[in-house]
């Protein structure tokens, strides 16, 4: 009953058997695993392009890429990295465990699944093929303000445009998806207070996502007016404003960034409990704070344009709005403290990036807070103080996230271990490379270097030159990343189905691999289960 | 085994990877076009159009297809109480989605009507922007001339948009009558208010059209015409495309009703179309309130 129910009409040839598999399925365990190497491709992809930036930026002055070709690299390495890497990453781990974790037989529109997977591959080609366009590929940084993006954007931007339309597209129909999952279909018994915290968030992300892509779409559907139709949305002399570009765009931008570090707050909420051997720490508190924080990312917006010429009131008031964002967010970083706190501690390499990711994405979360106080921001907008804090929440938050779930899931999706020694060498050099990346970001830019310039005054030479060796070393870790899973994906030590002594919940009763087809019959969930 | 399983899972399919093709053509080809017809090259002929007309055929065959599907598994009686659950809440969601995307446009409007045409006029703490770039400009709404110095006139509420105002609510309600002649199994009195609501949709339609031509031709009023018309004919415009939608949605009902299709407790397709219909006439009553009205 488990394996290959259509072998009824067996297929020519290998390569057709292959094709037809990946490309028609609707069993969300595949569909998850093409979403999760779709945003492992898309990582090394973008990653290379910040590669390209940091040799750039290794010394001052212009040696090795044309300013023009750079600003392209810098506006695809944000936008493949944000929609690309990390977007789909969450969404391929929801689709292998939301099912698995609350005892439903698949999502609950696999079809769908499917068209949402397959139209990003297309979405990417589309946004990807600007590069080798005539005038080259978007060049306004991944946040495309207008006029960069209107009056002056190159000709490929209608093609950014188109891909973005994809995008939204397709994150709209999988955030359908998930949210009728997991209202309709958790196993009897799973009430929504027994709901994993994993997903938890992905509920209140995919209400994100719903809420704020179609805002995306209408943002860059009035950019492509602008720049063929004659309107003018963000044009003054026809009584629009470029600013008002900058409201709509960070209506979705800001719930967007939540979108990209909810799912790693349920990840870390998993695994820190399984390897403290602790029920987690205040799990209502849990599900409380992330429902405050997804609502406080739509009155916050404003942060991002502090210096635009807002009115005063308008100022105070997204600073405050903003600022309280620390207080559900710290509630989190408590309670994952007061999970570990007594607990019988092991540090497998799962443990290692959950730790990580609670204690690097605080720094990013603390710089955050700087940034929203006014007239700190003043000093600090559009330095590299924004980067560090940027990629302080996404690197170590996201996707240290993402890896630790990889870390912790993969026996189970593949029945095989993998090689602890290695994976705690990646740990170890990963943290250590971020911190040299990223670190000395905040210094170049308290000191006022801007950022988005390939070219800097004399005094950054130093701290730049030590972000750029450790880029490259954050680079090579990644490498041994992929190593690490495709060894453990072809063979390796056998996994339990519990694959973790202190693991709960449903996603370890079934086997290790998980077999294709998984709870056709719903498990019953006793009134002891409690996570 | 005997037992169907509590929830149908369909196997492999052909329709979502169809579907993605489909779009991934129509947006390159869409791209292509719209960069081509406006650029410098359209002089060298534009295969943008070809390819956006393709895709769209390619998305049209892949709902045929894959609805026609779904309602062969429906009158198979593989579609469990549950899964039509699914369906409904997933319809709402989709609807929810749609609102959002309305909410950016409208978030225009009241941006521009609130916040950038006063400022432009020197409201606020603006008065130097407003002395030094346009000291002619006058803040108004309808926005008569822009900073720019172009004109055009507005579009009243009580003509033609009245009427429609008054065919899309008394379509709201037909389409009702509809549903509970379905729910009663009252089959001569499904067909009748549903073939009323397709024909008050299309006539709402045809109106539109009408009131267009007088925009162009007698207002000076069209995109180009700064904020005002930037925002009429982005609003009124995505709302005429949801109508047509709507309309073809209709119109496959009206067909699947002809034959015989749905019963009184298993119709998600018709009411997941009647939910869409009240979804334009609410933003259209929006639309009319802020954009023709007020």
């Amino acid at each position: 009953m488990v394996a290959h129910v259509e072998t009824g009409h067996a297929p020519r040839n290998r390569f057709i058997a292959f094709a037809s598999r990946w490309l028609l399925t609707t069993n969300h365990k595949e569909i998850g695993t093409l979403y999760l190497c779709l945003s492992f491709g898309l990582f090394f992809i973008a990653g290379a392009m910040a590669m390209m930036m940091r040799i750039e930026l290794f010394e001052p002055g212009i040696q090795v890429i044309d300013p023009l070709i750079y600003n392209q690299v810098l506006t695809l390495h944000g936008l493949v990295m944000v929609f690309g890497a990390v977007m789909p990453a969450f969404v391929g781990l929801a689709n292998w465990m939301i099912p698995l974790m609350i005892g439903a037989p698949d999502m609950a529109l696999p079809r769908l699944n499917n068209f949402s997977f397959w139209i990003l591959p297309f979405a990417f080609l589309i946004l990807l093929s600007s590069l080798f366009m005539e005038g080259g590929a978007p060049n306004f940084g991944w946040t495309f303000y207008a006029p960069l993006s209107t009056t002056y954007g190159p000709p490929s931007t209608d093609f950014f445009i188109l891909g973005v339309h994809l995008m939204g597209i397709s994150s709209i129909l999988g955030a359908i998806n998930i949210i009728v999952t997991i209202v309709n279909l958790r196993a009897p018994g799973m009430t929504y207070m027994k709901m994993p915290l994993f997903v938890w968030t992905w509920f209140i992300t995919a209400f994100l996502l719903i809420m704020v892509m179609p805002v995306l779409a209408g943002c860059v559907t009035m950019m492509l007016t602008d720049r063929h139709f004659g309107t003018s949305f963000f044009e003054a002399a026809g009584g629009g404003d470029p600013v008002m570009f900058q409201h709509i765009f960070w209506f979705f931008g800001h719930p967007e960034v939540y979108i990209m570090i909810l799912p790693g707050f349920g990840i870390a909420s998993q695994i820190i409990p399984t390897f403290a051997r602790k029920k987690l720490f205040g799990y209502h508190s849990m599900v409380y704070a992330t429902a405050a924080i997804a609502f406080l990312s739509f009155i916050v917006w404003g942060h991002h344009m502090f210096t635009t010429g807002m009115p005063l009131f308008a100022e105070l008031f997204f600073m405050y709005a903003t600022m309280l964002i620390a207080v559900p967010t710290g509630v989190k970083v408590f309670n994952w403290v007061a999970t570990m706190w007594r607990g019988s501690m092991t540090f497998e390499t799962p443990m290692l990036f959950a730790i990580g990711f609670v204690m690097m994405f605080t720094i990013g979360g603390f710089s955050g807070l700087m940034l929203a106080l006014v007239p700190a921001d003043v000093q600090y907008h559009d330095t590299y103080f924004v980067v560090a804090h940027f990629h302080y929440v996404l690197y170590p938050g996201a996707i240290f996230g993402t890896m630790a779930a990889v870390y912790y899931w993969l026996p189970k999706w593949c029945g095989n271990m993998y090689d602890e020694r290695l994976g705690k060498i990646h740990f170890w050099t990963a943290t250590f490379a971020v911190n040299l990346t990223f670190f000395p970001m905040h210094f170049t830019g308290l000191a006022g270097m801007p950022r988005r310039i390939p070219d800097y005054s004399m005094q950054f030479a130093d701290f730049n030159m030590v972000s750029s060796v450790g880029s490259w070393l954050l680079g090579l870790t990644q490498v041994l990343f992929l190593y690490i899973v495709i060894k453990t994906v072809r063979g390796g030590e056998k996994a339990t189905d519990e694959v973790w002594e202190g693991a709960e919940g449903l996603e370890w009763t079934v086997p290790s691999p998980a077999p294709l087809h998984t709870f056709d019959t719903p498990p019953v969930i006793g009134d002891g289960d409690h996570r | 085994m005997n037992q169907p399983p509590r929830y149908y899972v369909p196997h492999h399919s052909i329709w979502p990877i169809v579907g993605s093709v489909a779009l991934g053509i129509t947006a390159f080809g869409g791209a292509t076009l719209i960069h081509q017809s406006t650029e410098k090259v359209a002089a060298e002929g534009s295969y943008g159009a070809p390819l956006f007309y393709f895709g769209l055929a390619c998305i049209a065959f892949m709902m045929i297809g894959w609805f026609g599907t779904v309602i062969k598994e429906n009158l198979q009686g593989k579609v469990s109480g549950l899964l039509d659950r699914s369906f409904r809440m997933s319809m709402g969601w989709f609807i929810v989605s749609e609102i959002m995307f309305f909410a950016a446009f409208f978030g225009a409007l009241f941006y521009a009507r609130i916040i950038s045409v006063p400022w432009l006029a020197g409201a606020g703490n603006n008065l130097e922007t407003h002395l030094l770039l346009w000291p002619d400009f006058a803040d108004a709404w309808p926005l008569f001339r822009t900073p720019g110095g172009s004109t055009s006139e507005a579009m009243g509420p009580w003509g033609l948009p009245f009427i429609n105002t008054v065919i899309l609510v008394t379509s709201s309600a037909t389409i009702t009558f509809a549903h509970w002649g379905l729910k009663k199994n009252q089959r001569g009195k499904l067909t009748f208010w549903l073939f009323l609501t397709l024909a008050l949709g299309i006539t709402f339609l045809v109106l539109q059209v009408v009131e267009y031509k007088h925009a162009f031709d007698e207002l000076g009023l069209s995109l180009g015409s700064g904020i005002y018309g930037s925002t009429f004919f982005m609003l009124t415009g995505f709302h005429g495309a949801h109508v047509t939608l709507g309309s073809i949605m209709l119109l496959i009902m009206f067909a699947r009703v002809l034959r015989g299709h749905f019963t009184p407790d298993n119709h998600f397709a018709f009411e997941a179309t009647s939910w869409y219909w009240h979804f334009v006439d609410v933003v259209w009553l929006f639309l009319f309130t802020f954009v023709y009205w007020f």
